[in-house]
């Protein structure tokens, strides 16, 4: 299965909610009026992209199209333009597809470290796992640093992972300091040579100051051990949330510098369309796609992808 | 949580002072929806909801009534109760059999943690609870259950999941507790996503064979508009008992605790406000409507008062007040207390009329209330015991000594002497009055504050059972009354 299919296998569900409204609002001939506006907002509301995205593009529809008979071609290009505006921002960021590595700042010299937060339960340790193997795929040597001290069996959880993938960990006791824990996965990966460190944390609500200066701290010390380090501080979203990654997004980049989102759990009907109002009000990028379970279930995200899986024909 | 909602609807209904239109009703309304939209309250919900209460509230009743914008706080109060209640909290426990809860839910929604904290719970209420740990997909689940049981002294059942399947663990666990004695069984499942048509049966299956007393859904409050597709889908396979709302004590807007119950109709039963074991609530909806109209929570404050303040010591720190002999020692130990309760922000929160003024110092930027109460701890700790009980004897000299100590200004120190000063003549001024004086002059001093919805928003007298409805009905049978007995009496005056 190509990597288009198996994002557009993901996305099914949204489309489904979004064509089979829609599909019959904007009929061949029939007019558009305020009524059927109203329902296409709903159905993008219903994404989660956030009301500001929403009005938006329904405001544009309403200027161009409003009164006039439905050319549903016209109009679906509309919106597919828009969102890819959105998505792609004002530095016009579009992965390249067939380099897997192309989002990902790597360091010039010595090992690259990746940081990994987000709140609890969004699929953090999975997503380091998935981001380990596609980083192992491509030749490079990983060391994972399990840095979830607080939660129970966390450790065991990313030691698990680490043994399946056969690539190296740093643990300590629950309990002991996340910060030391992150160094010495620096430590390890530079007296190794590995050319990747991820560095696990525990989930965190952004709304927990002492936690989330602890996270700051994290980053510090990181930068201790490895100038310039961490080169990547990836934020994981659950495709779930609603509204308040906003809140995430911008509480988690004050404290670990986010410089791009790893979209979790896009295999539900729940299609991450807060990504759009994140893009749109903060502008971080998404950079990678959970779409499974399994090891190999991460993908490159791409605007255009997204955009055109979530509104393609058939 | 709920700020958002809070601040647009005491904006939109602060807006309302002055006449009322249907045309400014209607405008009102249009923004408390789009409120509740970006809160992530489901479209339908929040659509229907704009609509019932638009509807009552520009009825003849309304607007010909002496407080129209009352009224319609009235209306919003109720049907946000309407909305979220009425709910259940109990956990049925039955005699002489094994009460079996099974607990399910989306991947990462807490399920885990609150199977912990529901038998923490159930544990302390007498009942001799088992986990079983069903979830043999998650690498390390049963692991952190494992601990998560040692932690609350309650039995963990296990198997190999290599060698077993989740039906079968379930019934085994369900024989291991009549072995041990307990008389609840928790079902810990993995967590699945409500397409996963072969995991969905799985759990089916489950339920078919185990036939669990109650189905709890867990729910991540964070969840946005598809909140409502997954709990639909989960009621439709298990036909849930009640819900758990998780992760409530993040800044999430929880619009998902609105439509859940609204869309299935299946109640919420706990929420979850924190990581720690014990921070697992029974869910109120009156006192959820009262915090999202920025009404403050005071039943919620109180409890929390009575569960954690030292209450000898409030007893000892009011017969000091009482006879005047209030020392900067009583004080900060009188903080120390407070402080246990929760940072002030949050606390401000629950006092009504203070949410706007919490929000009034967020806004003011560095003004922290918690900071301010450290500071003044760090001075009364660098004052010598004489010093404490008799703040009059500090000097110039002595401030300076105090100042360096702490790290403050010496103006700092002089401040807070004054502002004991005059604390301390309130305070005896209060001793001095009545139950019913003591509580005027707290109101007073309240409406004194400036308050976004004005004086509109009160808090509602607390009947019995009775209903608006109800309530209508009394006023008229009061109101009949009246005027009967006056009637009676202008007749016996002119006999």
């Amino acid at each position: 299965m190509g990597l288009f299919d198996k994002l557009k296998g993901a996305l099914q569900k949204t489309k489904d909610v979004l064509r089979t409204d829609v599909r019959d609002l904007f009929k061949a001939g029939v007019i558009l009026d305020e009524g059927r506006l109203e329902e296409f907002q709903k159905g993008l509301i219903s994404t989660d992209m956030g009301v500001t995205a929403a009005t938006e593009i329904v405001d544009e529809l309403r200027t161009q199209f409003l009164g006039r008979t439905v050319q549903p071609d016209d109009v679906w290009n509309l919106v597919r333009e828009r969102l890819k505006a959105i998505l792609r921002g004002a530095g016009d960021i579009n992965w390249d597809v067939r380099n897997p590595l192309s989002p990902l700042k790597l360091a010039e010299s010595g090992p690259t470290v990746i940081l990994v937060c987000g709140v609890n339960g969004v699929g953090k340790t999975t997503s380091i796992a998935k981001l380990a193997h596609f980083l192992q795929k491509s030749g490079k040597k990983v060391v994972l640093a399990a840095g979830d001290t607080f939660r129970a069996a966390a450790v065991e959880q990313l030691t698990m992972w680490s043994r399946r993938l056969g690539c190296e960990i740093v643990t300590k006791p629950s309990g002991s300091d996340p910060a030391s824990v992150a160094f010495e996965g620096c430590d390890r990966a530079v007296t190794t040579g590995a050319d990747v460190a991820i560095i696990d944390t525990a989930g965190r609500l952004q709304t927990h100051q002492n936690l989330m200066q602890e996270l700051g701290k994290i980053h510090r010390v990181i930068g201790k051990r490895i100038p310039g380090a961490p080169h990547e501080s990836l934020l994981v979203l659950d495709a779930t949330t609603g509204q308040n990654g906003l809140s995430q997004a911008s509480k988690f980049s004050e404290a670990a510098g986010c410089t791009g989102l790893v979209l979790a759990k896009l295999d539900g009907t729940a299609k991450g369309g807060i990504v759009v109002a994140i893009r749109q009000q903060m502008g971080i990028p998404v950079k990678y796609v959970g779409v499974g379970e399994q090891i190999d279930d991460l993908e490159l995200f791409s605007p255009d992808a997204f955009v055109d899986a979530l509104f393609s024909e058939s | 949580m709920f700020d958002s909602i809070t601040n647009a609807l005491t904006g939109v209904l602060g807006s309302f002072r002055g006449r009322l239109t249907e045309g400014n009703i209607r405008d009102g309304m249009a923004k408390v929806r789009q409120a509740l939209l970006e809160a992530d309250v489901a479209y339908d919900v929040a659509k229907s909801f704009c609509d019932r209460v638009t509807e009552q509230a520009i009825g003849e009743k309304v607007l010909q009534s002496l407080k129209p914008e009352q009224q319609i706080v009235g209306i919003v109060y109720q049907e946000l109760i309407n909305l979220m209640g009425p709910v259940d909290h109990s956990i049925e426990v039955r005699r002489g059999e094994t009460t079996v809860l099974m607990m399910c839910g989306l991947q990462g929604s807490g399920k885990t943690t609150t199977c912990g904290k529901l038998a923490r719970l159930l544990k302390s209420e007498g009942a001799k609870p088992l986990l079983v740990a069903a979830d043999l997909q998650r690498p390390a689940a049963i692991e952190q259950l494992k601990v998560i049981g040692e932690q609350i002294g309650v039995p963990v059942y296990a198997e190999d999941p290599a060698r077993s399947n989740p039906v079968q663990v379930c019934t085994n666990g369900r024989k291991e507790a009549g072995k041990l004695g307990c008389n609840i069984v928790i079902l810990d499942t993995a967590g699945r996503l409500h397409v996963d048509d072969a995991l969905m049966q799985e759990l089916q299956q489950i339920d078919n064979k185990l036939m669990p007393h109650q189905c709890l859904l867990v729910c991540d409050a964070m969840t946005g508009q598809d909140a409502v597709r997954s709990a639909k889908a989960f009621n439709d396979a298990l036909e849930l008992d009640g819900v758990i709302l998780t992760k409530l004590d993040g800044d999430t807007r929880g619009g998902a605790a609105l439509s859940v119950k609204a869309v299935t109709g299946v109640p919420i039963k706990f929420v979850g406000l924190g990581e720690q074991l014990d921070r697992l609530e029974a869910f109120h909806p009156d006192r959820m409507a009262q915090r999202i109209l920025g009404q403050g929570d005071v039943a919620t404050l109180l409890e929390t008062a009575q569960r954690v303040l030292d209450q000898e010591e409030m007893a000892r720190q009011q017969e000091a007040m009482l006879a005047g002999k209030f020392t900067l020692d009583d004080f900060l130990r009188s903080m120390e207390q407070i402080t246990k309760m929760g940072p002030m922000k949050s606390l401000m929160k629950m006092i009504p009329g203070m949410g706007a003024i919490s929000e009034a110092l967020d806004k003011a930027g560095d003004v922290d209330p918690d900071k301010d109460v450290r500071k003044i701890r760090a001075m009364i700790q660098s004052m010598t015991l004489d010093e404490r009980q008799n703040p009059d004897k500090i000097d110039r000299s002595r401030r300076t000594r105090i100042a360096r100590g702490c790290g403050v200004d010496p103006s700092d120190v002089h401040d807070l002497q004054k502002q004991f000063k005059q604390m301390g003549g309130m305070m005896q001024k209060m001793a001095g009055l009545s139950v019913t004086d003591k509580m005027r002059a707290v109101q007073q001093l309240q409406s004194e504050m400036m308050n976004p919805a004005g004086p509109g928003i009160q808090r509602e007298k607390q009947r019995s059972k009775r209903g608006p409805e109800d309530r209508d009905k009394f006023r008229d049978k009061k109101r009949q009354a009246r005027k009967q007995a006056k009637d009676q009496r202008k007749k016996n005056r002119r006999r």
